[in-house]
């Protein structure tokens, strides 16, 4: 089994907002040496696809109860707090923190 | 494909020191505008509000300031565009993350753009803006179209 962790990225539409996080998800996470492959949803899908992922990440708010660690974070756009969001999933997928359910 | 957003902006749809009180009337404005200028169709406005209601797009930066970027589905487009305005005093928009906090946007940029790429890309530009603090603040001061082109081409 690949040591590769899944994050399922969230926005309203499953178009941009998504992309643009999955892109930079990606690519902190491959500088920090953790293997990730991202997958991108609307919201409303997040429940039908929440097994077997690792990680949701989203800018809008997540149905509560997800049973996996979940972030709601604008920082990927805005760049506020985005130091500490890249470190919080680093943490998150390598099983250094829970996370937050 | 990387691109600018003075690239997009449609100058008859820059309107600066706007005084709407409310985030409706702003973005009906510049659907107007961009209406005008034949980049959106007539249906565009009432659906960019409609969006709004329900998925927000207010981004707070801290200080209490803010940025929106409402858009809507490119059935609505004609050609891709941007309008933008500054607010005189800012008006309240929900939050993207969490559409029943309303915060103060001093900053609108209404998008208006046919693909999926087209939307990526403006997004990164737009995020790249944001993280700019002194661009985006001359920027929500500028009193030209000009000053606005000139700020948003005078990346560090």
């Amino acid at each position: 089994m690949s040591d590769k962790k899944i994050v399922l990225v969230a926005c309203g539409t499953a178009v941009a907002t998504s992309t643009v996080v999955a892109n930079s998800i990606e690519e902190e996470m491959s500088a920090r040496g953790i293997e990730v492959e991202t997958r991108q949803c609307k919201v409303t899908e997040v429940p039908s696809l929440v097994d077997g992922v690792d990680l949701v990440v989203s800018t809008t708010p997540l149905p509560s109860n997800l049973p996996k660690p979940a972030i709601v974070t604008l920082a990927f756009l805005t760049g506020i707090g985005r130091d500490q969001e890249i470190e919080k999933i680093a943490d998150i997928l390598t099983g250094k923190a829970a996370g937050a359910h | 494909m990387s691109i600018d957003i003075s690239d997009y902006l449609v100058p008859d749809g820059v309107v600066l020191g706007c005084d709407a009180v409310d985030a409706n009337e702003v973005i009906g404005l510049l659907a107007d505008h961009l209406r005008k200028a034949a980049i959106v169709k007539s249906t565009y406005g009432a659906a960019v509000i409609s969006r709004e209601a329900i998925m927000p797009t207010g981004l707070p930066l801290g200080d209490g300031f803010a940025v929106a970027v409402p858009h809507t589905d490119p059935e609505h487009v004609i050609s891709s565009g941007v309008a933008m305005a500054t607010l005189s005093r800012p008006v309240m928009f929900g939050s993207m993350d969490d559409p029943d906090k309303k915060i103060p946007v001093s900053v609108v940029f209404e998008l208006a753009l046919r693909s999926k790429d087209e939307q990526i890309e403006m997004l990164t530009a737009i995020g790249q803006l944001l993280q700019d603090e002194g661009r985006l603040r001359r920027l929500s001061s500028a009193s030209s179209t000009e000053e606005v082109t000139s700020i948003l081409n005078s990346k560090h």
